[in-house]
C-alpha cells in the first residue's frame, strides 16, 4: 500500500552540525534522505519502516571533491553525475566512474549519492567493489566528533555497518596511488542501465618482473557483504598468472563466495560467473591491459 | 500497519515552476510528483513505476534531469522546475517535440513527457550526441510502443534542428 505522507516527518537542517545534533538527540529514529533514490523507492512502496526523516541533500558540507596530494576526499553527498565529470577523478579511479554510469539512469545519477550508496549497505550496490579494491577509507561525523575507518571494514553483515546511529557519513577518502595499474570492472545484470547487477566485481593490480606484484578483487553480490577476495590476493602474490591453472583460480574463487539464489539470479551462475570474471581479470592484469 | 504517534503537519514550499513562482501548502514527503499533479494540476509528468526506473515522471530540477516520484517535495523548495508543459513557447513547440511528432518518437504518449526531457537534458550536453550517447542519455525511460528506432531518429534530428536554428 502506499505511504500516506501524513505519517512521515520530514525536516531540512541547516547545516551538518543540526543534522548530526538532531541524529544524536533520538539515536535511531531519524533516516537520512540525501537524493532518495533508495528512501523514496521503499516509501512510494509503503515499505519504508523509518517515519522521522532528516534531509542532508542541500548540506554543503557534504559536497564537493577536494584533490589532496597522496587523497582525494569525495563528499557523501557527491552524486554519481558528480562523480563522472570530475577529470582527477576519470583519470585516476576509472572503476569508479564506470559503476557511476551503471547506476540507474541519468535522472537517478543526477539525485543519488556515493555516501547513500554505501549507508544502504546492499551487496549489490554497483560502487562499493570499486570502492574496495581502492582501498578507500570513510570520515564518519557526529556530535562527538569524527573518526575515519578503513572502508573494507565498514560492512559487518547484511545491511550491518559500522556505523553508529548517531553518526553520518562525511566523505571517502581514495588513496592517489594507481599509476601503473591495471583495472578491470564489470557489472553483469538483466541490462546495462538501470537493473540491479546480478554479480559485479572490480580488479586492481599491477605486475613486476612477470609476477603479480599487487593484486585486489572485490566481488558484489556474491555474499551478504560486498567481498574481497583476500586468502586468494594472498595467494596471487609474487605467482605468474600464466602458471596458475584455471580450475585452481576458480577454486580460489569459490572458497570465499557464498552466492545465494534471489529474484535476479542463482546461486550456481553467481559462482560460475564469479570465476570467470576473476580468470578474465587476472589473464587481463598478466597482459597488461587495462579495461573498465 | 503501525500508525505513528507523531503526525506530520503541512509546510510551505515554494518554488519556480515553468517561469512562474508558486507556493503550495503540503506534508514535506509528499512526492513531488504528487504535487504536480494534484496541486498544481500539471498532468504532464506521469507515475509509471514509481520507483525510479520508467522515467515517465521525469522533470527538470534546477536544470537538471530528475524523477519526481522520488523527490520528496521538501527537497524541491526554493528550485526551479520545468516539466513538459513549460517548454513549448508563443504556440510554438519545442524543437525536441516537434522532432518527436514529425519522427513518431511518441504513440500512447505516456513516456513521452520524460524523453523529452531527458533529450533535453542530453542535448544540454552533448548537441551532437552519437547513436551510443542518445542511448545511454535515454537509458533511464522506458517506452513499450515504439521499440526506441523512432524515438532515436527524433533526438537525433532535434540535435539537427537545434543546430540549424
Amino acid at each position: 500500500m502506499r505511504s500516506d505522507p501524513a505519517d512521515y516527518l520530514l525536516v531540512a537542517p541547516q547545516s551538518l552540525h543540526d543534522a548530526v545534533a538532531l541524529l544524536a538527540s533520538e539515536p535511531g529514529a531519524w533516516l537520512p534522505i540525501a537524493g532518495g533514490t533508495d528512501v523514496m523507492v521503499l516509501y512510494g512502496a509503503g515499505k519504508l519502516p523509518a517515519r522521522k526523516l532528516v534531509s542532508i541533500r542541500d548540506l554543503r558540507e557534504l559536497r564537493g571533491i577536494e584533490e589532496f596530494p597522496n587523497e582525494i576526499a569525495i563528499g557523501a553527498g557527491c552524486t554519481y553525475t558528480d562523480l563522472r565529470k570530475h577529470p582527477a577523478i576519470a583519470r585516476e579511479f576509472p572503476m569508479l566512474v564506470s559503476a557511476a554510469s551503471w547506476t540507474g539512469g541519468i535522472a537517478n545519477q543526477n539525485r543519488g549519492t556515493l555516501g547513500g550508496n554505501i549507508a544502504n549497505a546492499s551487496p549489490a550496490a554497483d560502487s562499493l567493489p570499486a570502492l574496495l579494491a581502492y582501498d578507500a577509507e570513510l570520515l564518519l561525523t557526529s556530535v562527538r566528533g569524527e573518526r575515519r575507518i578503513a572502508y573494507r571494514n565498514f560492512h559487518l553483515g547484511y545491511k550491518k555497518t559500522a556505523m553508529y546511529a548517531d553518526e553520518l557519513i562525511r566523505a571517502i577518502y581514495v588513496p592517489r596511488k594507481y599509476s601503473g595499474y591495471v583495472s578491470f570492472a564489470r557489472k553483469i545484470g538483466a541490462r546495462q542501465a538501470q537493473a540491479i547487477a546480478k554479480i559485479s566485481i572490480a580488479g586492481l593490480g599491477r605486475m613486476a618482473d612477470g609476477v603479480i606484484d599487487d593484486v585486489r578483487i572485490a566481488l558484489g553480490s556474491v555474499a551478504p557483504v560486498p567481498l574481497r577476495l583476500e586468502k586468494m590476493e594472498a595467494v596471487l602474490l609474487g605467482k605468474n598468472v600464466q602458471s596458475l591453472p584455471v580450475e585452481d583460480l576458480r577454486r580460489l574463487v569459490a572458497a570465499e563466495i557464498s552466492p545465494i539464489a534471489d529474484i535476479r539470479s542463482t546461486a550456481d551462475y553467481r559462482a560460475v560467473v564469479a570465476g570467470n570474471l576473476v580468470v578474465e581479470f587476472l589473464r587481463q592484469l598478466s597482459s597488461g591491459k587495462a579495461s573498465t | 500497519m503501525t500508525v505513528s504517534a507523531q503526525r506530520s503537519t503541512k509546510c510551505e514550499v515554494t518554488f519556480d515552476i515553468n517561469g512562474e513562482s508558486r507556493s503550495v501548502s503540503v506534508f514535506p514527503m509528499a512526492r513531488l510528483l504528487d504535487v504536480l499533479r494534484h496541486e498544481l494540476a500539471l498532468t504532464g509528468a506521469k507515475e509509471g513505476c514509481g520507483e525510479g526506473e520508467c522515467g515517465s515522471c521525469a522533470i527538470l530540477m534546477d536544470g537538471t534531469l530528475v524523477n519526481s516520484c522520488l523527490v520528496p517535495v521538501l527537497q524541491a523548495g526554493g528550485t526551479s522546475i520545468v516539466t513538459i508543459e513549460g517548454l513549448a513557447g508563443n504556440g510554438q513547440l519545442h524543437p525536441i517535440q516537434q522532432a518527436f511528432l514529425d519522427c513518431g518518437g511518441a504513440q500512447c504518449g505516456i513516456c513521452t513527457p520524460g524523453m523529452i526531457l531527458a533529450t533535453v537534458e542530453l542535448l544540454r550536453k552533448r548537441p551532437a550526441p552519437t547513436l551510443d550517447e542518445i542511448r545511454e542519455g535515454l537509458s533511464g525511460n522506458l517506452c513499450r510502443c515504439t521499440g526506441y528506432v523512432q524515438i532515436f531518429r527524433a533526438v537525433a534530428d532535434a540535435a539537427h534542428r537545434i543546430a540549424s536554428q
